[in-house]
């Protein structure tokens, strides 16, 4: 990355950087956490259901990191530190599967 | 002054970012991995046992913990809302929504508590009166991971009421913001990892 990539640096050093829209974001959630209670007693089969809320559980977990934690923002080499956990998680979740396959 | 065996080193560029900020997220890497093994062992759990689970709402108060979820959700914005307070050198504003993290955090436990009580006290499963950490392995894991979380938040709160406190003393300001940001990485964290766990707790 270049020096100049480092412009979003971080949102705390970069005061001249437009803050994101929060309060949107806050608007995105609760929705979101509306809808899911709503799909959750759907009159639908199980498996829908599943896949519904696991989608809309990682959407609300992308909004909050990508935004409430700044990372949509933060230099390539800090996202790859938050992104560190997630081949082990795979790893874990497909070693877990394997148990019922 | 430098030792002889260090001396003459250059600095490595690191990752752009101040040392806080990476320590918090090489932490909360660790976390990521804490409460994957405690999702991961209760999807094996229940898997392997699906017909000594409930369905949801039949044991689980979903509407008190969607408020609840809703309260952890606003409290994510008005964190983030005090570190942008904190960048414009805006005193009034990081007091404000400091106290509102702190209290919003504070109401998400005593909810929490309210839930736990009505659990033990007044709900039934599988005959037997009080729906507790002994109820079986859904019991066992429900109050293992919603504990474990509730913890979490505690240890949050315990930290957003010494920030708030340092704000009052006009310790926060546009030159000092790493504290609220770094706090605040780690409430978000809490935030998410709920998100995950109510909707695998007590919606699926």
């Amino acid at each position: 990355m270049s020096e100049a990539g480092g412009h979003a640096a971080s949102a705390a050093d970069d005061h001249a950087h437009e803050h994101p829209r929060y309060m949107l974001i806050w608007l995105y959630l609760a929705i979101l956490t509306i809808l899911e209670v709503l799909v959750a007693f759907l009159a639908i089969p199980k498996w829908m259901i599943v896949v519904s809320l696991l989608i809309m559980a990682v959407w609300k977990a992308l909004l909050v990191a990508l935004y409430y934690m700044h990372l949509k923002f933060e230099p390539n080499r800090l996202r790859l530190v938050a992104l560190a956990p997630l081949p082990a998680v795979a790893i874990m979740i497909i070693a877990i599967m394997m148990e019922y396959v | 002054m430098a030792h002889a065996a260090t001396a003459g080193r250059v600095p490595e560029r690191g990752l752009d970012v101040y040392t806080q900020k990476v320590g918090m997220w090489v932490f909360l890497c660790s976390e990521v991995m804490f409460f994957a093994g405690l999702i991961g062992s209760y999807v094996v759990l229940r898997f392997g046992a699906a017909d000594t689970w409930a369905e949801p709402g039949d044991v689980l108060n979903v509407p008190v913990t969607a408020f609840n979820t809703f309260l952890l959700i606003c409290s994510s914005v008005t964190m983030v809302k005090a570190f942008a307070a904190a960048q414009e050198g805006d005193q009034k504003g990081i007091k404000l929504w400091l106290l509102s993290t702190t209290v919003l955090g504070a109401t998400f436990l005593g909810v929490q508590v309210y839930e736990y009580t009505e659990l033990v006290l007044h709900r039934s499963w599988e005959g037997s009166h009080g729906f507790t950490p002994a109820a079986g392995l859904y019991g066992a894991t429900f109050f293992t991971m919603t504990g474990f979380h509730g913890f979490h938040v505690l240890l949050g709160v315990i930290c957003l009421a010494w920030a708030t406190i340092r704000a009052w003393r006009g310790h926060w300001g546009a030159d000092n913001t790493h504290g609220i940001e770094v706090l605040g990485l780690y409430w978000h964290f809490v935030d998410l990892v709920w998100i995950i766990l109510f909707t695998i707790v007590y919606l699926i």
